[in-house]
């Protein structure tokens, strides 16, 4: 009997991106901890494991093993299944990443659309989950979440679409081969496309983080108005997986980023391209997205959206019609 | 466990179960909520020069149901008593409260003849695991009481217990100096 190859390469795959999607969402909850603690001149968990790195062990083992409860008069099968809706598009989205020239599990040609497509979904679990939760709270909240994400997805795929007239592809390798070489080849520096390329990756990263509902944008869980949020009535393991699918998002924006605009596996010098060189970066990105959040506080929910609607989508707008204009004349 | 006493399972798994507890025991996360000026102490309990982080036990999360432990911080009234009870009842189980301050233990100055807007101890409205006196505790007072709870979990101390010595006390500066050094504060004293 023999095994089919292409088979065992999929299976292994899926293993084992669930595997670094798993050790990522705990570890960056240990690494959020720990530079909040810095940021705040304060150390961190230190006494859990060394320089606390079984933090991590001990808060996965304690949600799971909690009561869990589901509200009197809640429709307890959308209260399941929004966790499941949150974390299951983040996992998705891995399927067309490519992290290195070689390893990528499918590599579609519509692979931009697709993820974009499945990161889109996260926002329907939060509201399912916070409508089946039967709490006036995590509905208003709900409700916040999703005109922030219509409101945010529109300046975001339209830098997308830029990108795409730019490279000329929607797929994924070919995005990262076009931006070969030195970093001045790199999407961020294609001045020759645009000039207004930097300012591109600005609002791909603002709307990046509140795509993810990450601080300044976390209205989803504004535990200041709004107890936790969306969150409100999951206990144990419910809020763990929206946590987990939290971070998973965050991978894969930062991985989009450091694709479209960073070169992804390419050495700024040309030199030695490889895996090591997307995560240097991935975690740079993720690095700052911490940072950020320990740095701002939460915006006020007019001011986000007129962030959105009077500065980001018109100077989004701007950056296509230059690019385009750019692209006939040269 | 005092509070605990609905997950009592039939089976038990000696080595597991001392696994979790220890893992619960590592990630005490405490409810968002302060009722007086205790929580002024809990708030520096969680602030740089003290770092309840190092245990694992600054996730102040605002949802009971996110919560491990309710840290009743300051005095509760008649008025607020059902609120402070709801928010128990909604904390999912296994859970545990810390009375803090000499109001959450007993009432603490407001017992008096005739009071009739005071809950005498937080004890009266739910079961409490550890009290910790003070008026308002220290923040290392604090620290002792999740310790404190650990221990009661676990039944493991995290570090050896500190020996309370009788308070040494400073010698005063001399009068005829005119600019006398403030006493420095030594290590028993901040013990």
């Amino acid at each position: 009997m023999t095994i089919d190859s292409e088979l065992l390469r999929l299976l292994l795959y899926v293993v084992g991106f669930i595997a670094f999607i798993a050790t990522n969402a705990a570890y960056l909850v240990w690494l959020e901890r720990k530079e909040a603690g810095h940021i705040q001149c304060r150390i961190g968990p230190k006494e859990v494991g060394p320089f606390g790195l079984l933090q991590p062990v001990a808060d996965g083992l304690k949600l799971m093993t909690k009561q869990l409860i589901i509200p009197k008069g809640a429709d307890s099968f959308l209260f399941r299944l929004g966790p499941v809706l949150v974390m299951t598009p983040a996992v998705m989205c891995f399927v067309t990443i490519p992290y290195s020239d070689t390893i990528v599990a499918r590599n579609l040609d519509v692979g931009l659309l697709a993820i974009f497509a499945f990161a889109s979904v996260n926002v329907l679990g939060l509201l399912l989950g916070a409508w089946g939760s039967r709490n006036k709270y995590a509905v208003i909240s709900a409700a916040r979440v999703v005109s922030q994400n219509v409101a945010y997805e529109i300046p975001m795929l339209i830098v997308i679409v830029t990108m795409v007239m730019v490279t000329g592809t929607m797929n994924l390798h070919e995005v990262v081969t076009s931006q070969n070489g030195g970093f001045w080849h790199w999407n961020i520096f294609r001045f020759s496309a645009s000039p207004l390329m930097p300012v591109a990756f600005l609002i791909y990263f603002v709307c990046m983080l509140a795509e993810t509902n990450r601080a300044p944008f976390d209205m989803a869980e504004a535990e200041s108005e709004l107890v936790a949020g969306a969150f409100t009535e999951y206990p144990g393991m419910g809020f763990g997986v929206f946590f987990m699918g939290e971070y998973a998002n965050i991978v894969v924006g930062t991985s989009m980023a450091t694709i479209l605009f960073l070169g992804g596996w390419n050495c700024p010098f040309g030199l030695w391209p490889g895996l090591h060189w997307f995560l240097i970066k991935m975690y740079a990105l993720i690095f700052t997205v911490i940072w950020i959040r320990w740095t701002f506080p939460r915006t006020t929910f007019y001011s986000l959206l007129n962030l959105s609607w009077k500065v980001l989508i018109p100077v989004a707008f701007a950056n296509l019609i230059l690019t385009s204009a750019l692209l006939k004349v040269l | 466990m005092a509070t605990q006493d609905v997950l009592q399972s039939i089976v038990h798994f000696s080595q597991l179960d001392k696994l979790v507890e220890l893992c619960r025991a590592n990630s005490l996360w405490p409810m968002t909520f302060g009722l007086a000026c205790c929580a002024i102490e809990m708030m520096a309990t969680g602030a740089s020069r003290f770092d309840l982080a190092r245990f694992g036990a600054e996730v102040f999360r605002p949802s009971p149901r996110q919560s491990d432990v309710m840290i009743v911080t300051g005095t509760i009234n008649k008025k607020m008593a059902p609120a402070v009870q709801t928010l128990y009842d909604q904390m999912p189980e296994p859970k545990w409260v810390i009375a803090m301050g000499n109001c959450a233990i007993s009432g603490g100055p407001f017992v008096f003849e005739g009071q009739y807007n005071v809950v005498e101890g937080a004890s009266k409205l739910f079961p409490v695991d550890v009290f910790i006196p003070g008026c308002p505790p220290r923040p290392e007072a604090l620290i002792e009481g999740i310790l404190l709870l650990e221990e009661k979990m676990t039944g493991t101390r995290r570090w050896p217990r500190v020996v309370v010595d009788p308070m040494p006390r400073q010698p005063l500066p001399p009068e005829d100096e005119e600019q006398g050094e403030p006493a420095t504060e030594t290590k028993a004293e901040a013990s």
